[in-house]
């Protein structure tokens, strides 16, 4: 019988033939992620720091990102304790603030290799699903507790195959898709399970499909996997990662699925999701002119390159709504810099953008860009919870990065073929 | 004893807000904003042995393990659910926080009903009727015995080192 990609990676890592859906299996990760939530990580275990010392000096990747610079004395001390246990334990992967958002930089540094698996104390680590990596989201005492011991349990997920026909037509986009796929299958469509995509993958770039797999947890995945195809091997030699394609795994073809879906490129349209949960999907035309009091571009699902050149090319020679405000954030000390170079920093702030530093910004509601009660945003994040950005009463659009930079110029939700015209 | 009802996709930040998950790390900082964006009387009136009851996918969105901390802090005897959103389930069992996959028992559920539960024998009582839920697998089961994750990590470095 065929195996998954899923399967087949749990049972190589676990020294397993063969593994089915339900087992449980013992790993030693490839790497954990950890962010500002550090501070609280080793503060669980610090005695055990103190005797045994960490497993492995180059298991964990620490990237200062959710609050930078720090907003507060509490937060400013808990920066200065992780970057003092990095000293402490020579740890070698250590990414301090300005350098960007954890997910940004575990991909563009090359941390998540196919085949790998790559566990991290943040739900939205599962984007490097992208590059083929098994990665998932766990929680802070987890984490703690493989940086000491270096190893967890999985259990072997069911997976759904999810193929993919034809190419996006411009104004759609990666987020349309996902926000789609996330409609169609609901919040926890995909609980519990992972999630392959099949078909027509090689129309998407790599910002793409990390913008999908990045929403994976959105409909519950535990993974959310593309294959490694020439795309992805292109992205490794430019930013100079090496890997194996021996490595590489995808699933069989007579691997067994529980659920099939497929998705027509072509016919994907401009979506939002509206207020309050991710599956709230509504077509553009349902909530257009929607005044909206903050837009917002950026963030680990869409502050990449290509997302930035979209709003520029948008934004090009025009003036934001004096009825809203535009934050733009890039993902990455990377992608600010190309995005400098380029111009589209100037051009959009020229249009009356302001320019957040990389990390996380507004989308958490730690600091940065709060909003007021009543006030609405459209977003290019992947969450529009109730509070998210930090309050109750306001309400969040999920959207895709033109549909944002089209609704900037007229203060309210706007559909983003309306310029593409 | 007080159960809690709620409906579906009952998310991380409706059970702790993000703009708390730096400032608030104690279990003593963290009880007094527990299900604060969604229902306001209940960190002042949750007492030991109460219940949550709610709908599907339970704990969804963020990685935060401070609501499971938080809920197994004031006391909660279990929560029970139609289903839980993994993290939350997994961030449960490194708590020792007792969750119980039942959607007939939810469904059952009226108000002022009574509700007890026997996690050993995998059997929860709601008002005159009894439901059974599949008892954890041996793996999990440890780590709750043990008293939550980091307890059992701490014993099996100690065992490693002798
Ligand atoms: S940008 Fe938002 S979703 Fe992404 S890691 Fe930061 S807080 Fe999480």
């Amino acid at each position: 019988m065929g195996m998954t990609f899923a399967e087949k990676v749990l049972a190589v890592k676990s020294g397993n033939k063969e593994v089915v859906p339900g087992q449980i299996v013992t790993v030693k990760p490839d790497h954990l992620l950890t962010h500002d939530n550090t501070s609280a990580i080793i503060g669980k275990i610090s005695d055990e720091l103190d005797k045994y010392g960490v497993v492995r000096d180059d298991l964990s990747i620490i990237v200062l990102d959710h609050v930078v610079p720090a907003a507060s004395e509490k937060n400013a001390a808990g920066h200065k304790k992780i970057r003092s246990f990095v000293k402490e334990h020579h740890l070698k992967n250590f990414f301090d603030v300005g350098e960007g958002i954890c997910h940004q930089i575990v991909y563009e540094k090359g941390f998540a290799k196919p085949g790998s698996i790559v566990l991290g104390s943040d739900s939205h680590t599962c984007s490097y699903g992208a590059v083929g990596a098994f990665a998932s989201g766990i929680d802070r005492t987890e984490a703690a507790s493989i940086m000491l011991t270096g190893e967890t349990w999985l259990k072997v997920p069911p997976t759904i195959k999810i193929t993919l026909k034809g190419s996006l037509k411009y104004p759609a986009s990666a987020k349309d898709l996902i926000l789609t796929i996330i409609g169609t299958i609901s919040a926890d469509g995909a609980g519990y399970k992972a999630v392959e995509f099949h078909g027509d993958v090689s129309s998407l770039s790599m910002d793409e499909r990390f913008t999908i797999a990045n929403m994976g947890v959105e409909m519950g995945a535990k993974v959310t996997v593309f294959p490694v195809d020439e795309t992805a091997k292109e992205f490794f030699s430019s930013n100079n990662i090496s890997f194996s394609q021996n490595d590489a795994v995808w699933a069989d073809p007579d691997a067994e699925y529980e659920r099939e879906l497929t998705f027509n490129l072509d016919e994907i349209k401009p979506v939002v999701a509206a207020p309050h949960t991710v599956d709230n999907l509504k077509s553009i035309k349902d909530v257009e002119g929607t005044p909206i009091d903050q837009c917002f571009i950026g963030t680990c699902t869409n502050g990449r390159l290509s997302d930035i050149k979209i709003a520029a090319s948008i934004l090009k020679g025009k003036k934001i709504s004096p009825d809203t405000r535009l934050l733009i954030l890039p993902a990455s000390r990377k992608i600010l810099r190309e995005a400098m170079a380029k111009g589209y920093i100037d051009t959009l702030i020229e249009a009356g953008a302001l320019l957040l530093p990389p990390g996380c910004g507004p989308c958490l509601g730690a600091h940065q860009g709060a909003l007021a009660p009543g006030e609405k945003c459209l977003s290019t994040a992947n969450r529009n919870f109730k509070g998210r950005m930090g309050c109750k009463e306001a309400e969040i659009f999920l959207a895709s990065p033109a549909t944002v930079a089209v609704s900037a110029i007229y203060g309210k939700i706007t559909d983003p073929g309306k310029e593409a015209e | 004893m007080r159960v809690w009802k709620y409906g579906d996709d009952i998310n991380t930040d409706m059970l702790f807000p993000g703009k708390y998950t730096y400032t608030c790390s104690t279990v003593e900082e963290i009880k007094p904003h527990l299900l604060e964006d969604l229902d306001t009387e209940f960190a002042s009136n949750v007492q030991k042995g109460d219940f949550i009851f709610a709908g599907k996918n339970f704990g969804c969105g963020s990685s935060r393990e401070q609501p499971a901390l938080g809920l197994k802090a004031v006391g909660i005897r279990a929560v029970v659910a139609e289903s839980f959103s993994r993290i939350f389930f997994r961030a449960s069992i490194n708590q020792g926080l007792l969750l119980i996959e039942s959607p007939e028992a939810v469904r059952s559920y009226s108000a002022g009903d009574e509700v007890d539960v026997d996690p050993v024998e995998g059997k929860i009582y709601v008002g005159d009727k009894t439901f059974s839920f599949p008892k954890l697998p041996p793996e999990m089961l440890e780590i709750i015995e043990a008293g939550g994750l980091l307890a059992y990590t701490k014993k099996k470095l100690e065992t490693r080192k002798n």
